[in-house]
């Protein structure tokens, strides 16, 4: 089936199989493979993206349920070849050691830092509390989070 | 397979009626990781995002209805999570901030398992749950709703359109047992208010039983009644937790919200 969404901005179409996820829109038809495939039920969070301008686990949205509406994914966020200043502050903490959850979390963080622009340790904590990271043990995490939101 | 995307109420209802077997999806934090693991394969799927009137709640004469399409974000804060503080404080349980802003009340209903966070604070406020069809509308206690684990009393051509509930505005809250402070399926949880209007204390039990269960006793009787809700579970053994802790903790949790709730 046809679906026609706003993706990074842009108006995209894709032919998608009926019970296939947002995600696997994203990664095989529109080559948009920022956004990382793992668990595939919501509890790692690295797929996710924003939809209508909030953050969700791409997984686990139908890619039709898509259709008409409008994508943000980590691919969308840098700005003419300049990496977004989360993903600076996150390469400027080492906070990216295998780097498969960071797309994941630059989105979360992105839309936390709109939000709440200063944000206390605890917000920080549960704004990525569905974003697992499995190398670096959030330390520094915490420290890219703090710091994206000092500059 | 195919998806229909009704936008209105009625044209859902149709499409419900002339394809039965068709699986309703709103958030699809449930239905979604079923499809993805190859658990199940649909011939059709009615995607409800774009009803509007599945969205949003209102609220006459002092009783709330709540569509079936309120994500647990927007039951967090604001004016129902004041008259439901119960059931703000398990939307605050929930997953994460992503799957809190799909997952709806109403999928946690059609889900019906035991587990649900939402059931238990919905049971000890006795809500109602409207089902629609083109039929017409029935509302039924949430209690007979839930039939089963995993089963509830919907016909094959209804859809859960609300869940109607007249806040007691009573002491109340919501706890839960798990490994971690978010993305947890609870061990166990309890919803617990103390209706003082009426002389009576209410708790409802999750991941306990089949189905969630609600144990009621006069105010008076309080001190047997942490005793009387973990005997009233009937909790299994599974890979969350076992029977005994699950019976040990409800004991444990009622006493801590009778705590919370009389103080």
């Amino acid at each position: 089936m046809k679906i026609a969404l706003t993706v990074n901005g842009e108006a995209r179409e894709a032919d998608v199989w009926a019970g296939e996820s947002l995600l696997t829109a994203l990664r095989d038809r529109l080559e948009l493979p920022g956004s990382k495939n793992a668990c595939e039920q919501g509890e790692c969070g690295s797929c996710s993206v924003l939809l209508d301008g909030v953050p969700v686990c791409s997984c686990l949205v139908l890619a039709a349920q898509a259709d008409g509406h409008e994508i943000v994914t980590v691919e969308g966020l840098a700005r003419d070849g300049d990496l977004h200043p989360v993903q600076a502050a996150f390469a400027d903490a080492g906070a990216v050691q295998c780097g498969f959850c960071t797309p994941g979390l630059i989105v979360a963080t992105d839309d936390l830092l709109r939000r709440s622009p200063d944000p206390t340790d605890d917000e920080i904590r549960e704004a990525l509390s569905g974003n697992l990271c499995r190398c670096t043990g959030y330390a520094k995490i915490l420290d890219a989070v703090r710091l994206a939101a000092a500059r | 397979m195919d998806v229909l995307t009704p936008r209105t109420l009625e044209e859902a209802l149709t499409l419900k009626a002339v394809r039965p077997e068709a699986v309703p999806i709103q958030g699809g934090t449930d239905l979604m990781v079923s499809l993805n693991f190859d658990h199940l394969r649909p011939e059709v799927i009615l995607n409800l995002n774009e009803v509007a009137e599945l969205r949003g709640w209102s609220r006459e004469n002092g009783v709330l209805r709540l569509g079936a399409g309120l994500t647990y974000t927007e039951l967090l804060h604001g004016e129902v999570a004041e008259a439901l503080p119960v059931l703000a404080e398990a939307s605050r349980t929930v997953g994460s901030p992503q799957i809190r802003n799909r997952g709806t009340i109403g999928g946690n209903l059609g889900t019906a398992s035991p587990a649900g966070d939402a059931l238990p604070p919905l049971l000890v406020e006795e809500a109602e749950v409207e089902l629609a069809s083109t039929r017409g509308t029935r509302r039924v206690s949430l209690g007979e709703f839930l039939v089963g684990p995993k089963q509830n009393a919907l016909s094959q051509d209804e859809l859960i359109a609300a869940v109607v509930v007249a806040p007691s505005r009573q002491p109340q809250t919501f706890m839960k047992v798990g490994p971690r402070n978010a993305m947890v399926i609870s061990v166990c949880s309890l919803a617990l208010v103390a209706d003082r209007e009426h002389g009576e204390l209410r708790a409802a039990y999750g991941s306990s039983g089949p189905v969630v269960g609600l144990v009621r006793a006069p105010l008076d009787e309080v001190g047997s009644f942490a005793e009387r809700v973990a005997a009233a579970a009937s909790p299994i053994d599974d890979v969350r937790g076992s029977a005994a802790y699950r019976r040990h903790a409800l004991g444990v949790l009622a006493a801590r919200a009778l705590e919370r709730c009389l103080a």
